[in-house]
C-alpha cells in the first residue's frame, strides 16, 4: 500500500462526499432514498470489509448486527425517548459489545469458528426479532421511527436526512481510514496474512482478533442506526440470514480489503437490483449472475479489476527486481 | 556469563514418531550456537517447541531461570526471543518498511497507546536502518513479495531482529540466499553479537556458514543430541563424521 494510493482514498472520500451532497437535485424522493440506502448499506458493508477483507475473519452476522442496530435504534427513539445521537452511540457499543462476547468463546478456539458462531447467532437475532412480540413489535415491526433533529434542523424530508447520511457516512468512512493505516490496521492485516508469523513477531492475535470483530460488528450496529430512520418503519425480514450472505457477496464484489470497496460492492447490492426491477421476478437471478461473473473474471472484485487495468497501462520495465519466488 | 536458555529432556511426539527425543541443552550469553544435523533430524521441530509454536510431549524450557515451557509465542517475542521459519515467512501484501516496521510495533507502550498515541516513535527510522543493512534501499516501498527469494529470505531475517532482541533462532537462514547477501547477513549477525550482546541459535545446512560464524554447535541425529562442542571440535568427532559430515 504505497502512500500515493492511500492519500487517492481520502481524495475520494471527501470528494465524493461533496458529490452525493448534491447529486439528488432533481432525483426524486425515491431516487434520493435509494442513494441514502447505498450508503447506509456500504456502512455495514464497510465494517465486514475489515472484518473479512482486512483481517481476514468470516463472519456471518453483519445483517444480524444491522438488525441489532435498528432495533436499538428504534426503541430508544419511539419508546424511551432517546436522541437519535445517543441511540446511534449506544447501537454501536451494543454491537461491539457484542461482538467481544460471541468472538471470545468462538477465537479461542480456531478462527474459522467464527463463522459457525455467527451463523447460529445471526439464526438467534432474528428468531428474537420475530418471536419477542413485547419487545420487537414481531413480524409487524416498529413504525414511525422519527428522523434525527440535527442542530435545530429537522431531517424529515428525503433531502435534508441523504445529507445527514452523507456526512455521518464521512466520518465513519474517514474514522475506518485512519483505523487500517494505523498500527492496528497494520496488525489486523499481518493476521490475514500470516497468523503464525504475526505471532512470533509479539503481535497480540487473540485481542486483535476479536478487536477486529467487534469494530466490524460496531459500524453494522451505526448502519442500523442510520437504516431505521430512513425506512421508518422496520420489521426483521432484513436481518436475515440471508442478507447477512448478501451483504458479504457485496465485499467481495466490490473487492475484498479496498477501503473504496464497500462503496462499489453496497453500489452492485442496492442499485442495481433497482435498475433491473424492469426485469420483474428476474431481477435477483440475474443480479446473481452479474456477481459471479465477475468473481470469475476478477476474484479480486471490481476494485481490484481497477487497479489491474492501472498497473497494466503504467506498467514500465522493472529493473533489478526479478520475482522469483512468491512467499510459501 | 550467564545462561540465556536452557532446554531440558524436550520431547516431542507426533503419533507414534517421537521427532525429538529428549534434547538437552543450555546457550550461554553472547554465544553463536549452531545447529546441524541430517533432514528430518528433529532441529525445526525442536524451535517449535522452545518458542511456543508446539507444546513439547515432555521436557522443559528455561529462560533466564524461568519456567516458560508452553507459553504462546507472542509472550515468548515479548521477553527478548525471536525467530525466523525455515518457510519464508514474509507478509507479501505488505512493503518491505512496512513488514519491519510490523515486526517492531508491537514492542512498544500499550495497544491503545498505539492507536492514539505518536504514530512512528522512530520504528521508520529504525526500519531504514535495517533497510540499510542490507542493502534493500532500492526495494523499501517494493511490495515484500515481489523480491527474490533471496531479498526475501533477508527482509525475513530483519524482521526477527527488528525488536532488538537478546536471544533470535534462526531456522536455515542462508538456504537459497546467494553468496553477497550472507556475507550481509552475517556481518549483521557479527555486528548484533558483538554491539548488543546478543545470542544467537542458528540451525543451518551451510558448513562454512556454520563453523565460521558459530562459537559452538551441536549435531543432532534422530530427534536425539549426538555432539556439543567447537567447530574444531566437531570437525574431529568422529561419530559426527560417521552420521552426518560424511555424505
Ligand atoms: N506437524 C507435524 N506432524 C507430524 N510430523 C511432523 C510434524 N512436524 C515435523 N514432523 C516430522 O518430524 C520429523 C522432524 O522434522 P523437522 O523438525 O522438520 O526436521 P528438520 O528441521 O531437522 O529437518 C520429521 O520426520 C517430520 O516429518
Ligand atoms: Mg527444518
Amino acid at each position: 500500500m504505497s502512500a500515493s494510493r492511500v492519500d487517492g482514498v481520502l481524495v475520494t472520500l471527501i470528494a465524493g462526499a461533496a458529490i452525493l451532497w448534491f447529486a439528488p437535485a432533481g432525483m426524486g424522493r425515491y431516487g434520493t432514498y435509494v442513494l441514502s440506502l447505498w450508503l447506509v448499506t456500504a456502512v455495514a458493508v464497510m465494517g465486514l470489509n475489515l472484518t473479512l477483507g482486512i483481517a481476514g475473519l468470516k463472519s456471518l452476522a453483519q445483517a444480524a448486527f444491522m438488525g441489532i442496530g435498528a432495533y436499538a435504534t428504534a426503541l430508544l427513539t419511539t419508546k424511551a425517548g432517546v436522541g437519535w445521537f445517543s441511540a446511534f452511540a449506544i447501537s454501536g457499543a451494543l454491537c461491539f459489545a457484542a461482538g467481544l462476547l460471541l468472538g471470545f468463546p468462538a477465537l479461542r478456539v480456531k478462527a474459522h469458528y467464527l463463522a459457525f458462531v455467527t451463523l447460529a447467532f445471526s439464526t438467534l437475532v432474528w428468531l428474537v426479532l420475530r418471536n419477542e412480540q413485547w419487545l420487537t413489535g414481531g413480524v409487524f415491526g416498529i413504525s414511525n421511527i422519527p428522523r434525527p433533529v440535527v442542530f435545530g434542523v429537522r431531517t424529515d424530508n428525503a433531502l435534508p436526512f441523504h445529507r445527514f447520511v452523507v456526512a455521518v457516512t464521512l466520518i465513519l468512512a474517514l474514522i475506518l481510514w485512519w483505523l487500517v493505516r494505523s498500527p492496528w490496521g497494520r496488525a489486523f492485516l499481518a493476521l490475514r496474512e500470516n497468523p503464525v508469523r504475526a505471532a512470533s513477531l509479539g503481535v497480540n492475535i487473540r485481542a486483535y482478533t476479536l478487536l477486529a470483530f467487534a469494530i466490524g460488528s460496531a459500524y453494522a450496529g451505526f448502519a442500523g442506526a442510520l437504516y431505521a430512520p430512513l425506512v421508518e418503519f422496520i420489521d426483521p425480514s432484513p436481518f436475515q440470514l440471508s442478507a447477512s450472505f448478501f451483504l458479504l457477496l457485496m465485499v467481495v464484489a466490490g473487492g475484498s480489503g479496498y477501503q473504496l470497496g464497500p462503496f462499489v460492492g453496497a453500489l452492485l447490492g442496492v442499485v442495481l437490483p433497482e435498475w433491473l426491477r424492469f426485469t420483474g421476478g428476474l431481477y435477483l437471478i440475474i443480479f446473481a449472475a452479474i456477481v459471479i461473473g465477475l468473481l470469475i473474471a476478477c476474484p479480486q472484485g471490481v476494485l481490484g479489476l481497477i487497479e489491474r487495468g492501472w498497473t497494466a497501462i503504467r506498467r514500465r520495465p522493472m529493473v533489478g527486481n526479478t520475482p522469483v519466488k512468491d512467499a510459501v | 556469563m550467564a545462561t540465556v536458555l536452557e532446554v531440558e529432556g524436550v520431547r516431542k511426539h507426533f503419533g507414534g514418531i517421537a521427532a525429538v527425543d529428549g534434547v538437552s541443552f543450555t546457550v550461554e550469553e553472547g554465544e553463536i550456537l549452531g545447529i546441524i544435523g541430517p533432514n528430518g533430524c528433529g532441529k525445526s521441530t525442536l524451535f517449535n517447541c522452545i518458542l511456543g509454536q508446539l507444546l513439547p510431549t515432555a521436557g522443559r524450557v528455561k529462560l533466564d531461570g524461568a519456567d516458560v515451557t508452553g507459553l504462546n509465542p507472542e509472550d515468548m517475542n515479548r521477553r527478548g526471543v525471536s525467530r525466523t521459519f525455515q518457510l519464508l515467512q514474509v507478509f507479501p501484501e505488505l512493503s518491505v518498511r512496512e513488514n519491519l516496521i510490523l515486526a517492531g510495533q508491537e514492542h512498544q507502550g500499550t495497544m491503545l497507546g498505539r492507536l492514539f498515541g505518536p504514530r512512528d516513535a522512530g520504528l521508520t527510522a529504525a526500519a531504514d536502518r535495517m533497510i540499510g543493512f542490507f542493502k534493500l534501499q532500492h526495494l523499501a516501498d517494493a511490495r515484500a513479495g515481489g523480491l527474490s527469494y533471496g531479498q526475501q529470505k533477508l527482509l525475513d531475517a530483519a524482521m526477527a531482529f527488528m525488536a532488538g532482541p537478546r536471544l533470535v533462532l534462526l531456522d536455515e537462514p542462508a538456504g537459497g540466499v546467494n553468496l553477497t547477501m550472507l556475507g550481509d547477513l552475517k556481518e549483521r549477525l557479527k555486528a548484533m553479537n558483538a554491539e548488543a550482546g546478543a545470542t544467537f541459535v542458528v540451525i543451518e545446512h551451510n558448513m562454512d556458514f556454520v563453523m565460521s560464524l558459530c562459537t559452538r554447535v551441536l549435531v543432532m541425529a534422530e530427534g536425539k543430541v549426538l555432539a556439543v562442542g567447537t567447530p574444531a571440535e566437531i570437525r574431529a568427532n568422529p561419530a559426527v563424521i560417521d552420521a552426518y559430515l560424511g555424505h
